[in-house]
């Protein structure tokens, strides 16, 4: 008879329900298309979604195209270690590589500009965390994910990694700045 | 080999236990809390690391410690509980021997060493790796062998559970279907042996990488196949916490199901669709495309979200049918008021249920969504989210069915009655707090898994807000406070189980009883059922209450999504 019993008759299944369990099943699979269909109408109305541009690729490779990008965009250089601040034009492909323990360069986007940003990680998995906006993706070594990203507000961000990377995964940290 | 075995009655609850059966159930549920306790000071090393203003352990000891917690706690104690749990709806609720005794120590035996041998790997260092040891980043092969070993004896607790069904249906020790609570775990028992497939297929390989026999393992593939194993391995705890939440409504209320269709068919609804859930975990990674995200990570229309929604009305509203049936008819909520709070079996099972519901499930719904994960991804959020599904969810089912268990599986008196009363509320108060706080600290963007959010020495510090400052020190506060309410259910469970008055318990014979079917007319009598009935109208406005929070919050954070950078 109770739920720790065999049910009190042998045909349950032909028992009729009661109604504030109809009633919720109804509300309950109503509200669950529609968390559903959220997610294609975002890919269709909304702005933030994620491309699905992604190549394998090996860590020389991805380190090769940043460093051709530091090279030719390279506008100074910031704190004793010297890292380069990139000023790459609106629109271009920009690159930036985590490794332990270290985001790299720095980058200097213009706002409502868009640029195709490239992430991967040279040695272990890191998480590309930029604060405080607050927007969060992962980045797997032999993987280039690229997303287009247009920035919408002007100020010095931070990438924080989020993916447990080592020892010194707190202190990997690195910048970018939106003018 | 009926013949040798035997079985005793327990008088209060008329449920029978095999004595073989009652062995093994006691050996895990032991082991399983010896676990609990050491995850449980773990704990209180790490959160007293991330209360910003304490800092306590140095970063290596950190990740280690929080390494071993994890696993101490979302592996090793939860499912050392489950099967016991398996066992005792399996053998117990079908009055029916337990299938291959001997076997079943096996599996104890090999959980055993495989807990000691992942744990001694992880206090050794070198295997600081969290306990979903991305690759790249190996730990020492003992640390995944561990693992294997911990999850080939659960696999044969399972087999010996479903050997048990078999049993009883051949024996003949009931009538007609199982009851519901042992279809849940039936459930979760599929569940787990899904999950263990998926990590013997990520787990071997990763420990013949870590020993040199395999060169390369692709971190996307180990991802998409370990966080089958991952997910799906909470998936067991909800099928199971859910069952117990069943269980205790029949125990403490004499509940039935408000329709046994309903609430198997919501079961069959995890065993179809929970695995999907996996792909949570991947939302924002590389390689993965949006269809595939979309499809995987709504559980497929989010049949399975649609189930834990049908679980959250069906368990209270089969309590309200049954207070109701007994009297308290005043108003909406009298069944509620007049129920027994001072019972913890029952007030630790309503703490669980209201905490799974409102803050595990909706939170789990918005990172579980493809574009507002972006939001979320990695942070403190994650956490917040799943210590309200496993701590406030399973962990706490599991320690209310102990309240009962203590007298009927350990033949005990619950020591420190009043200790036992109070625990539920201190650690269920403390886990709604801290995983309050750590949400809010995870929507301002503090890291999960991090030593420092100071970033203290290094080149290009950011600072948070201070209000995430604030958020982590009451993260610390509220922790503190649950492991006092955990260390009170650990010291109620030992000295009673150890220690306690013992209750006489009745002669083992080898005569079964038989496990009958209600009279049909007491099942008319009984409440719910009849489909111009509206049995549970208290149960219903609460369920709306729920609903309007879930859709409030849920858009609340497409708002906070649309703010952010444009990306495409």
């Amino acid at each position: 008879m109770s739920a720790i019993q065999p049910p009190s008759k042998r045909i349950w299944w032909k028992e009729p329900l009661d109604r504030v369990e109809l009633a919720w099943i109804a509300i309950a699979l109503v509200w669950a298309l529609i968390l559903f269909f959220m997610m294609p109408y975002w890919h269709v109305f909304g702005k933030q979604n994620l491309s699905n541009e992604a190549y394998r690729i090996s860590a020389e490779n991805f380190q090769k195209k940043t460093q051709e990008m530091v090279e030719k965009f390279t506008v100074r250089t910031e704190t004793d270690q010297n890292i380069p601040v990139v000023h790459p034009p609106a629109g271009s492909d920009i690159y930036m590589l985590g490794r332990l323990w270290a985001w790299y360069p720095i980058l200097e986007l213009e706002k409502d500009k868009s640029y195709r940003l490239h992430l991967s990680a040279m040695d272990y998995q890191h998480g590309f965390s930029l604060q405080p906006t607050n927007i969060n993706l992962q980045v797997l070594p032999g993987y280039e994910m690229v997303v287009t990203v247009t920035p919408n507000k002007e100020g010095s961000y931070s990438v924080v990694c989020n993916e447990y990377c080592g020892i010194g995964h707190h202190t990997m940290i690195g910048r970018l700045y939106v003018k | 080999m009926t013949t040798t075995a035997m079985f005793r009655v327990d008088a209060k609850s008329g449920l029978q236990y095999h004595k073989d059966a009652e062995w093994l159930m006691k050996a895990h549920a032991v082991a399983g809390v010896v676990c609990l306790l050491v995850g449980g000071v773990l704990a209180l090393l790490v959160s007293l690391t991330r209360w910003p203003a304490v800092h306590l352990l140095s970063a290596d000891w950190f990740y280690l410690t929080l390494t071993a917690h994890g696993l101490d706690m979302l592996v090793f104690w939860i499912i050392f509980f489950e099967i016991a749990v398996l066992y005792f709806c399996g053998s117990t609720l079908l009055r029916s021997r337990l299938a291959t005794p001997r076997i079943a120590w096996l599996g104890f035996a090999l959980m055993l060493i495989g807990a000691i041998t992942t744990n001694i790997a992880i206090f050794q260092g070198e295997s600081s790796v969290m306990m979903t040891s991305y690759a790249p980043m190996g730990a020492r092969p003992p640390f995944y062998l561990g693992l294997i070993l911990f999850a080939v004896g659960a696999l044969l607790g399972c087999f010996v559970f479903l050997g048990t069904l078999v049993v009883a249906k051949a024996e003949k020790t009931y009538e007609g279907s199982i009851p519901l609570v042992t279809f849940g775990a039936l459930t979760a028992c599929i569940i787990a042996i899904f999950t263990i497939a998926s990590g013997a297929i990520i787990l071997i390989p990763t420990f013949l990488w870590s020993a040199g026999y395999i060169h390369y393992i692709d971190p996307l593939m180990y991802r998409t196949i370990w966080w089958a194993f991952g997910h799906s391995s909470q998936q067991i705890n909800v099928a199971a916490h859910v069952a117990i939440w069943y269980a205790i409504a029949a125990i403490v209320f004499g509940a039935k199901p408000m329709s046994e269709k309903v609430s198997r068919s919501a079961f069959l609804l995890y065993i179809l669709f929970l695995q999907l859930a996996s792909a949570h975990h991947l939302l924002s990674d590389p390689g993965l495309s949006s269809e595939w995200k979309v499809f995987n990570t709504s559980y497929f229309m989010y049949f399975a979200v649609l189930a834990s929604m049908v679980h959250g009305l069906t368990v209270p509203g089969s309590i309200e049918a049954a207070q109701r049936g007994k009297g308290f008819t005043k108003g909406l909520y009298e069944w509620l008021r007049k129920a027994p709070w001072g019972n913890p079996v029952f007030s630790g099972m309503f703490i669980s249920l209201i905490g799974f519901g409102f803050l595990g499930g909706i939170s789990g719904v918005m990172m579980g969504t493809e574009q507002l994960n972006m939001i979320i991804h990695n942070t403190i959020y994650v956490p917040g989210h799943f210590h309200a599904t496993v701590v406030i969810g399973t962990t706490l089912a599991f320690m209310s069915i102990t309240y009962f268990l203590i007298p009927s599986l350990f033949k005990r008196e619950v020591a420190f009655p009043g200790l036992a009363k109070w625990q539920p509320y201190v650690f269920g108060l403390g886990m709604y707090m801290f995983v309050l706080v750590m949400m809010g600290a995870g929507t301002l963007g503090v890291p999960r898994r991090h030593w420092d959010i100071g970033f203290a020495g290094t080149a290009l510090p950011y600072e948070f807000p201070g209000a995430a400052y604030l958020m982590m020190a009451l993260v610390g506060v509220s922790a503190v406070l649950a492991v006092v309410g955990g260390g009170m259910y650990i010291l109620v469970t030992v000295w009673s189980v150890f220690l306690g008055k013992k209750i006489d318990a009745g002669n083992y014979s080898p005569a079964r009883t038989q496990l009958k079917m209600a009279p049909v007319a007491a099942a008319i009598e009984g409440h719910g059922g009849g489909a111009g009935s509206f049995a549970a109208p208290g149960t219903f406005t609460l369920a709306l209450v729920f609903l309007t929070a879930f859709v409030l919050y849920y858009f609340i954070n497409w708002k906070y999504l649309s703010q952010v950078w444009g990306l495409s």
